[in-house]
Order: C-alpha cells, then structure tokens, then sequence
C-alpha cells in the first residue's frame, strides 16, 4: 500500500505538485492522467525519490520512504520510462540484469531470472539476450525495458508514459502484455499517461491531475457516473462516456436468457465488443458462451443500450 | 569509342598534375658541401641513363592510370610500385652523382622527387580511402608501411643520401631525442589526461565552474609556445631553489621541465573540452533510467557516463597527442631536446638536411599516431555507435 499524504513540490514559486493526498492499493493499477504541466510525472518520480518534495510524505507499506536512502529505496521499486531508456552499451541481457548486479545476486541467480523474463516477454533468450539495444524494434525495446524494471521482483511499479512511443496496434499488445504480468507477478502498478483511453483500458483506479492538484481519484466507472469536475468530464469526452462504460464490463453481465443465431461471443469479452459485433452484422442478438464453452444465454442490442448509462 | 570526361577520375586530375610537374621539376640536388646552394638535377640526369628512362616510362604510364577509372586495387597497386620505384631511384640518384670518394658533397631530394612521391602518395592513400579497410586493416597497412621504410633504411639503399649522412653523423644523439621526444609527448599526454579526465567530470557535474575553467584553458591555449616558456621560467626556477628534491629531479627554469609543463597546459583543453562533450552527449534517458534503477552517482558514472563518452574522449586524446608530437619539437628552443634540435641546429647552420632529419621523424610519428588512434576510436565506438549487424 502507497499512502501518499499532503505532498507539495515548488520550484521557486511555481508549485508542480500542490497538496496531493491519495491512498494506492497493493496489487492494483492506478493511472495518472493530466494534461503536459499537470504535474502527473513530478508525482510520480517523489514515490522514487527521483524528486524530492518539498513538503508531506510518501510511506510505501507503511515505511517513509524519506527515510531510506534514495539509492536503495529506487532498486526496490521497478521504473519504466518513455524510449525506454535502455543503456545503449549494455546487451539486452546485461540490461535487465542491472538491478540484480546492484543488489549483488549471485550470477546463476541473475541468469536464471533474465531468462524467466525474456521467455515472459516472448523474447528468445538465445536471440534477444546478447544484442544490443539499438538492434530491436520499438515494442521490442519498450518490453526489454519493463523487464528490466520488473528484474530485481519489486512489488511496485512505476512507469512514465511507457508505451508513448509505440505505434497503436504495438501499444495495443503491450498493454494487454502488462495486464497479464501484473495478474501473474501481482505487482502494484502506478503508470503516468496523458492518453484517457489507456487510463480506462488499464486502471483499476483513476488519477486526474490538472495544474498540480489531484482533482478526482476513484475507479473508472465511478469517474463516468459523476467527474468531480468540468475538466474531467472534458478529458473523458461526453461523446465517448457510453463506449468508455460499455467497455468496462464483461458481455457476463448483460446477459439475458434466449437463444439467438450466429457467431457466438464469449461471456469475458467486453461489453463495447459485443455492442459492436451487433451493429456491424446486423443481429439483434448475439449467443453467448461461458468458460465451460457451452451458451450461457444472449445479449442483445437493448439490453447492452442500457448497460451504457450509469445505473 | 568516344573517349568520355565522365571516364576521367577527379582525383587522378590532381595527381596526374603534382607529378606531370614532378616529371620536369629537379629530381635530385647536388651540394658541393652540406651548407651551400644546391644545383637541380633533372630525372633523365640525375640517374644512370637505363634507370632514368624506365622511371620516366613508367612515371607516364602511371599517370595515365590514376587518370582513367580503374579498379581501385589497379590503381594502388599502380601507387605502391611507383613509390618503390622512387625510393630505389633517389638511392642510386646519390650514388650516380656523389664523386668517387668525394665526403663532402651532398645529394639531397629534389622538388621533382617530393611531388612524384607526393602525388602517387595522395594515389594510394586515396585508394586506401576508398576501399574502407576495417580499424584492424588500417592498423596493419600502417605496420607493413612502417617495415618498408625500415627495410629501406637499414638495406643501405639510401646511405648515400644526405639526410642519412646527417643521420649517421649523429646516430648517437639521434636515439637519444627521439626518447626525449616520446618522452615529452606521451608523458604530458599522460599527464593531462590523469588531470585532465577528472576536471572535465568536475566541469560536467558542477555548473558554476565549467565555463570558469574551460575559459581558463581557452586562455592558456592562446598563449604562444615561446611566451609560455618565458612564462615558466620563473615559477619554475622558484620550485627548483625553494622546493627541497626538486632541483634532483631535474625541475629547472630552463630544460625538459618547462616543456613538459607547456605540453601537459596545451593538452589540458582538448582533454578537458572532449570530457565534458563526451559526458554531455550521454543520452538523458539512459542517464535518467541510471537514477531510476537506484545507481548511486559514482556507479551512474564508472557504468554509465563513462562508458559512453569513451569514443569522445579517446577523440581528445587523439587530438593532444598529435599535437604534442608536433608541439614537442618546439621544446628544443629551451633545451628540453627532442626533434627539433636537430631542426633548430639546421636552421641555425642553413643545413636543410639536418632540419628535414629532425622534422621527418616527427611528421611520421604524427601521422602514424593519428592512424593508431582513429582505428581505436572506430573499434571502440561500434557497441555505441549503432555498426553492429543484427544477429536474426
């Protein structure tokens, strides 16, 4: 648990970072959204101490983190950034391995754990681990990265905009990639975005910053049902509140009893899929199948429709 | 067949000029004694006359090569015959011209011989160029160069000349400031990069005094070599009298120390500049990421900064070295030795071989000290730079 409490930071008399209070769970994904300027990325490199703020505290499990030295405090906690920040001298091996060297594991235990990672990341150890980084692709550098962050088994994550640079399709994989590492890892993820879709896409809790100050924390359809302000009602889109809120929930949730003809889809996929699988072939309804494969019943166009307001 | 400009090499216009020139011009000149104006010798009288034809012939067939776009392997082969042609011709050049028995006249190398050798020189190294050798190919171009010349040297071929008669007039202290000079050059080199390195990561870590420093050097850079020593004399003098041990350790206002210090001031900024270029160019995100993963300052700068400034400030010392083999020469004006003694004695008696005696050498180590170096800074920069291939 993160317990960031009445953190400030100014430079001279501009203040990045004004009074921010909020709680993270262990084991979740918190999102930072804000405008460039907002102070999103100050917030998050005070956790790590790469800032140093200028009044409240941070306790990470209940332990200021003022009070460990910064350096030590930093191999605890995994950091990812934009570009991925990888160290272009270093093969991709020795890159992950850099936290693990600092902590002093002993080799075998380092290779070991560089291995695990690479065959995580669909990377071949045999391929990827002895190149440098200037010979891999975006999304293969962006995941060379998160690895490193992830090597030394921190139980916190922080990262910086970490798919920014990748084309759509790319940053697509990769999120869905560090969905599935935080469920196996269970790591407490806390990542800066200024790109509202992959806020809802990914974030069990939502942090909107504007100007320095925190303006609303709460999960993603709380935020849809009532934006605490004009400026997070704007950042959502009110075009985009329904889709937003369809996508949040699985079709498992929308289902009625009936049979309906066609494709069927599967009772996990989302809500706004399914939406959109009706409007695209025309069907009224569309079966719906559970994890055992058999149908579980139907969705239909009307049903869904009222599944995209806030009850 | 229309004979095109566009078969026309550019390169080969220039060399096929320096040498049309160096055809006519004196091949070889002929003193009487060492000190006294030379006569010009043209090619076709300046050797046996079978010999004079041959070299003329094949002179003319070689510039029409390096005219016409040939492989470049022709071409080169083409530059390396010609320069041993030429080394062989000005060997038995003196032998043809020296009188039986006669110690006191002086066959030297003429203008001719300097821009034919010149021009099939600029063919080579062009061709050299053009092919791209790998850092190690380079390396070993330059050692096979430097074992000709040895051979040339020691075979006797050229005993008769007169830079090799200075040479053996001197053979003793020859050896002796060639090590002075070495000494001068790579000690100060040494020198300033142990100082040198560790002010440039000063200058990079704290702002305030990068520019007092760097200014500091800009000022000592512009100060003339001579001034500096007059400079020096009086601190130094001061050290020698007051200093207890100094004075045994040959610390004087006058001799090597003044030129050693002089050498390491002038290398200072090079050092320094490329340190501090060198640690700027780290990329923010790497040096950012280094933080991040909790490297302390010092492992951020031994695993980090240093690794990648590495090409730039290996740049720097390419740069201080070649420039204080030359500067070295200088040191000779206060009685620090090296080269230039013998370029200062020969300036001093009108004796131009004594000063070609000094200044060859210490072009040569130049240049071969450029080429040493630009291979390290190449086979050390690849992991950086971005030449390796991609495995898959």
């Amino acid at each position: 648990m993160i317990e960031i409490d009445a953190i400030s930071k100014a430079y001279g008399d501009v203040t990045v970072v004004d009074n921010v209070s909020m709680t993270i769970e262990a084991g979740s994904i918190t999102v930072i959204v804000g405008t460039s300027g907002s102070g999103k990325t100050t917030l998050l490199r005070m956790i790590n101490r790469l800032v140093e703020p200028t009044s409240g505290s941070i306790r990470i499990d209940g332990e200021d983190n003022g009070a460990i030295a910064p350096h030590e405090l930093r191999r605890r906690i995994g950091y990812a950034i934009q570009g991925h920040g990888l160290f272009p001298h270093r093969t991709v091996a020795d890159n992950i391995a850099t936290v693990p060297k600092l902590l002093g594991w002993p080799q075998d235990r380092i290779d070991a754990r560089v291995e695990e990672l690479l065959n995580l990341f669909q990377l071949d150890p045999a391929s990827f681990g002895p190149r440098f980084p200037h010979e891999l692709s975006g999304g293969q550098s962006q995941r060379v990265g998160v690895a490193r962050a992830l090597a030394a088994e921190p139980n916190l994550l922080l990262m910086d905009e970490p798919f920014g640079a990748l084309d759509p399709v790319i940053r697509a994989k990769a999120q869905d990639d560090l969905l599935a590492i935080q469920k196996h890892f269970g790591t407490t993820i806390i990542l800066v975005t200024h790109d509202m879709e992959e806020a809802f896409g990914l974030a069990d809790r939502i942090a909107v910053m504007d100007g320095g100050r925190l303006l609303q924390y709460a999960t993603p359809s709380e935020m849809l049902a009532s934006p605490a302000t004009d400026f997070v009602a704007s950042l959502i889109g009110t075009a985009e509140r329904p889709f937003r809120l369809l996508a949040l929930n699985p079709v498992e949730r929308a289902v009625e009893p009936g049979a309906a003809e066609g494709k069927p889809i599967s009772a996990d996929a989302s809500q706004r899929d399914a939406l959109a699988e009706l409007l695209w072939s025309g069907r009224p309804a569309l079966p719906v199948t559970g994890k055992d494969g058999a149908v579980a019943g139907r969705v239909t166009v009307d049903g869904l429709l009222k599944q995209a307001r806030p009850a | 067949m229309r004979f095109g400009l566009n078969r026309i090499d550019r390169v080969g216009v220039v060399v096929a000029l320096i040498a049309a020139y160096g055809l006519v011009a004196p091949f070889a000149l002929f003193r009487a004694n060492r000190i006294v104006q030379g006569e010009g010798r043209s090619l076709l009288s300046a050797l046996p006359p079978s010999l004079g034809v041959i070299l003329l012939a094949f002179s003319v067939i070689a510039i029409v090569m390096a005219l016409l776009r040939l492989p470049l392997f022709v071409k080169l082969l083409t530059s390396l015959v010609m320069l041993a042609m030429l080394a062989f011709a000005i060997g038995s050049a003196a032998g043809f011209l020296t009188p039986e028995g006669n110690n006191y006249a002086r066959v030297s190398p003429g203008s001719g011989f300097w821009l034919l050798g010149a021009a099939f020189a600029l063919l080579a190294t062009d061709c050299l160029a053009r092919l791209r050798p790998p850092p190690w190919g380079r390396i070993a171009i330059l050692t096979a160069t430097v074992a000709a010349i040895t051979f040339v040297l020691t075979s006797g071929l050229w005993d008769g000349l007169s830079i090799i008669k200075e040479y053996f007039s001197r053979a003793d202290t020859f050896w002796l400031e060639a090590g002075r000079h070495v000494t001068l050059a790579l000690g100060s080199l040494a020198v300033a990069a142990v100082v040198g390195i560790p002010l440039g990561i000063l200058c990079h870590r704290v702002e305030p005094v990068r520019s007092a420093i760097l200014n500091l050097l800009n000022i000592v850079q512009t100060i003339p070599s001579i001034a500096l020593f007059g400079i020096l004399i009086g601190p130094l003098s001061w050290v020698a009298t007051n200093v207890p041990g100094a004075a045994d350790l040959g610390i004087r206002g006058v001799g090597m120390a003044p030129a050693f210090v002089a050498l390491f001031l002038y290398s200072l900024l090079p050092m320094v500049a490329n340190t501090v270029g060198g640690l700027a160019g780290v990329p923010a995100e790497a040096n950012d990421a280094a933080r991040g993963v909790g490297m302390t300052d010092r492992q951020r700068l031994a695993q980090v900064e240093l690794p990648l400034a590495f090409p730039v400030i290996l740049t720097g010392i390419r740069i201080v070295l070649v420039q204080n083999i030359g500067l070295a020469t200088i040191a000779a004006l206060i009685g620090g030795g090296g080269f230039g003694v013998f370029v200062f004695q020969g300036l001093g008696q009108t004796a131009m071989d004594l000063v070609l005696l000094g200044a060859v050498p210490t072009v040569t180590m130049a240049f071969a000290a450029a080429v040493i170096l630009d291979a390290i800074v190449e086979l050390v920069a690849p992991a950086n730079a971005g030449r390796k291939e991609a495995t898959a």
